[in-house]
């Protein structure tokens, strides 16, 4: 079981430049994958794609979740399928409650005529915002509007714990949190960890691998993945940057 | 202006025409006290003499001056036993009140009291029929004194000739109520034509809530020419909620007052959610130092409805504060109009006003012409005004599906949280839920 990305290439639709140029990536149940690389290779693009943004169009490649190709499926359906994106820069929806919001997204998982009950809700929702040290007002205030950054991750994180994906993207959680709140934030992604679901960390920092260990990780330069290794391999990019990757690229290219 | 009543092709209305709202015939007719009824036959005259707005007028710029025709209208009749049952049941509110004022086609059905609060201390709250046989002296002073000088006079002059019934409260000095008081106006029957009327005078210090429930019992066209008269005495407060949802084939009129003294605060919430053509026009007279006045509206429109909105807010006082905002959500063909003006008097120093307008577009063929304005006389004032019209943000809908909320749930959830902005400005939560209760239903 597994989120199977084969020889994926997209593009920007309005602009047509190629963004993601055949990249290939298998995260397993129960594995935390980390991709890691300079600005610009990919990474956002990697996670809206995966997503289902109507900016990105995929020229080629699969998606497999399960075995299944999500490529065809409308955003809310791989949301559904399993797949949860947390955003880098997390919309504020104005005039709806947080609360109503999550309600609706786990809602819209029932089947048809099916009404999710409130009391078992709320009560999950607020041991899920303890363990994230949320305070309640986060429940009635309209979703993300006025938030810090800090909160906007948590908040992302929160909608993760109440929505138990198969597989969770991660896209640069880490930006924008001091180091108690990306602790915080990562005792809820470990806490989700388990042999049910998969892991895929985008960041710019070796900084949150400290706290969400992964198992793998992998340099994205130019839209594919150009380097695999272990956790180790992010003190490596951290003390040594990107350029010896680019280098190897270019050796390889010339031999 | 004469010249529309001269034009053959102009939409006036003849005394062919006009003829079913005579003030003088018919069996059902009431029978106000003799002072009242001079002043109908004098707002009858005034009615038939005026022209019918024409396109050209300023102040129904951006209208369509032909969906005003009156000949399909009557005045409506008196309900059968089992009609007046059925609108007693379906006038359901708020789950808390301090009382209930029920009236199907103008007559009132039922008036009860909730508590004490409205038997205490002197609070009147009488059907306006009643009020104008036995309060003389405060319908002479406040019933429509204001004048309708945002285009609608002919219609104000219709209501006035025809007013039979409606909500009248009077809020002795220094008297809170605190649970709100609950109006429901019915129109049934094809062609029924209703005139409610609203008047709540607040003595100084006193508070009241106030909300005012008109529908269609049927889905035949129907006609509403109503109007309010909201006095804030000096530092009353008077929160005034109106939730409109009349059949979509019917034309309604709606003519808003609202005097504010020093240091008083009146605050109104219009939420249209019906009508084919509806017109309202709300004035806000910052009378007095220290007043303030919130203007708040929710129109969420389809098909091909049209709401039209003028505002007018006057600070006549120095250190006085208006804060109007309108939002919008027309989803089919549905038409949204609004010209708003503040205006600032020489000696109103220090004014702090504001008119929003936002309008969420959800088709290609939805329509919004807005048009807000500033004349300003006095120094050391500060006012903004703005009108935006937009679409639904993609990134915000993107958001929204990623958590596997369906696209149609997802932008019903954008729309109601645009619109659900402008109920979180009043201070009262059960009011609230029932505005988002109503709005949900719309929005289906």
């Amino acid at each position: 079981m597994s989120l199977e990305i084969k020889n994926l290439h997209a593009r920007v639709a309005s602009t047509g430049a190629e963004i993601l140029r055949g990249l290939n990536l298998t995260i397993e149940k129960g594995k935390v994958h980390a991709i890691m690389g300079p600005n610009g290779s990919g990474k956002s693009t990697l996670s809206k794609v995966l997503g289902g943004h109507p900016d990105y169009e995929v020229t080629e490649g699969e998606v497999l979740l399960d075995g299944v190709n999500v490529l065809g499926m409308a955003p809310d359906e791989r949301s559904r399928a399993g797949v949860f994106l947390a955003f880098q820069y997390p919309m504020e929806i104005p005039g709806v409650s947080n609360a109503n919001f999550i309600r609706a997204a786990l809602q819209a998982r029932l089947p048809e005529g099916e009404e999710l009950e409130a009391t078992d809700y709320y009560a999950r929702l607020y041991e899920k915002m303890d363990m994230l040290e949320m305070d309640r007002k986060f429940t009635a205030r309209s979703v993300n509007e006025g938030f810090s950054g800090g909160e906007k991750k948590r908040n992302e994180i929160l909608q993760m714990l109440m929505l138990e994906p198969k597989y969770a993207i991660l896209d640069e959680t880490d930006s924008g949190l001091d180091i108690d709140a990306l602790k915080i934030v990562s005792n809820g992604v470990n806490a989700m960890r388990s042999p049910e679901r998969g892991f895929l960390v985008i960041t710019h920092y070796q900084r949150l691998l400290d706290y969400i260990v992964p198992d793998v990780v992998h340099v994205l330069v130019g839209g594919r993945i150009e380097h695999t290794g272990g956790k180790e391999l992010a003190l490596e990019l951290e003390a040594k940057g990107y350029d010896w990757i680019k280098d190897d690229i270019a050796a390889a290219a010339s031999a | 202006m004469s010249a529309v009543l001269e034009s053959p092709a102009a939409p006036s209305l003849s005394a062919a025409k006009t003829e079913k709202f005579v003030m003088t015939s018919g069996p059902d007719f009431h029978s106000h006290p003799t002072y009242f009824r001079e002043r109908q036959q004098a707002a009858w005259e005034k009615f038939t003499q005026l022209p019918m707005p024409a396109r050209t007028d300023e102040t129904w710029r951006f209208a369509d001056v032909k969906a005003l025709d009156l000949s399909p209208f009557h005045r409506a009749q008196e309900l059968g036993e089992a009609e007046r049952s059925a609108l007693l049941f379906r006038s359901t509110g708020l789950a808390e009140t301090s009382g209930r004022m029920v009236f199907g086609n103008d007559r009132l059905l039922a008036q009860e009291f909730h508590g004490d609060s409205l038997r205490a201390k002197g609070v009147l709250w009488l059907p306006i029929e009643q009020a104008i046989a036995t309060q003389r002296e405060i319908i002479e002073k406040h019933f429509m004194r204001e004048g309708a000088i945002l285009g609608s006079q002919k219609f104000a002059a219709l209501h006035e000739s025809q007013v039979r019934n409606g909500t009248f409260l009077y809020v002795p000095r220094g008297v809170e109520i605190a649970l709100p008081v609950e109006c429901f106006h019915w129109s049934q029957g094809e062609g029924s034509a209703i005139f409610p009327h609203t008047i709540v005078i607040a003595e100084a210090n006193s508070k009241v809530t106030l909300v005012d429930y008109f529908g269609s019992a049927c889905d035949e066209p129907g006609l509403s020419v109503g109007a309010n008269d909201i006095i804030v005495g000096d530092g009353a407060k008077v929160t005034y909620v109106a939730v409109q949802q009349f059949n979509t084939k019917s034309l309604a009129f709606r003519i808003n007052n609202t005097v504010v003294a020093r240091d008083a605060a009146a605050l109104a919430l219009v939420l249209n959610l019906g009508g084919r053509y509806v017109r309202s026009e709300a004035i806000s007279h910052l009378r007095g130092p220290g007043g303030r006045s919130d203007m708040l509206s929710i129109s969420a429109t389809e098909g091909t409805q049209i709401v039209d909105q003028r505002t007018l807010q006057i600070h006549e006082a120095p250190n006085t504060a208006s804060d109007l905002l309108y939002k919008n959500s027309l989803n089919d063909q549905s038409r949204a109009i609004f010209t708003g003006l503040i205006r600032v008097e020489p000696d109103a120093h220090k004014t702090d006003a504001y008119q929003k307008v936002r309008n969420l577009l959800l088709t290609d063929e939805a329509e919004a012409n807005s048009a807000p304005g500033l004349e300003i006389e006095a120094d050391d004032v500060r006012c903004t005004h703005g009108a935006t019209s937009g679409q639904v943000d993609i990134e915000e809908l993107f958001y929204l599906l990623s958590r596997g909320i369906p696209l149609r749930s997802a932008q019903r959830l954008v729309v109601f949280g645009f619109l659900n902005e402008v109920t979180e400005r009043l201070p009262n939560e059960a009011i609230c839920e029932l505005l988002r209760d109503r709005l949900h239903a719309k929005l289906g």
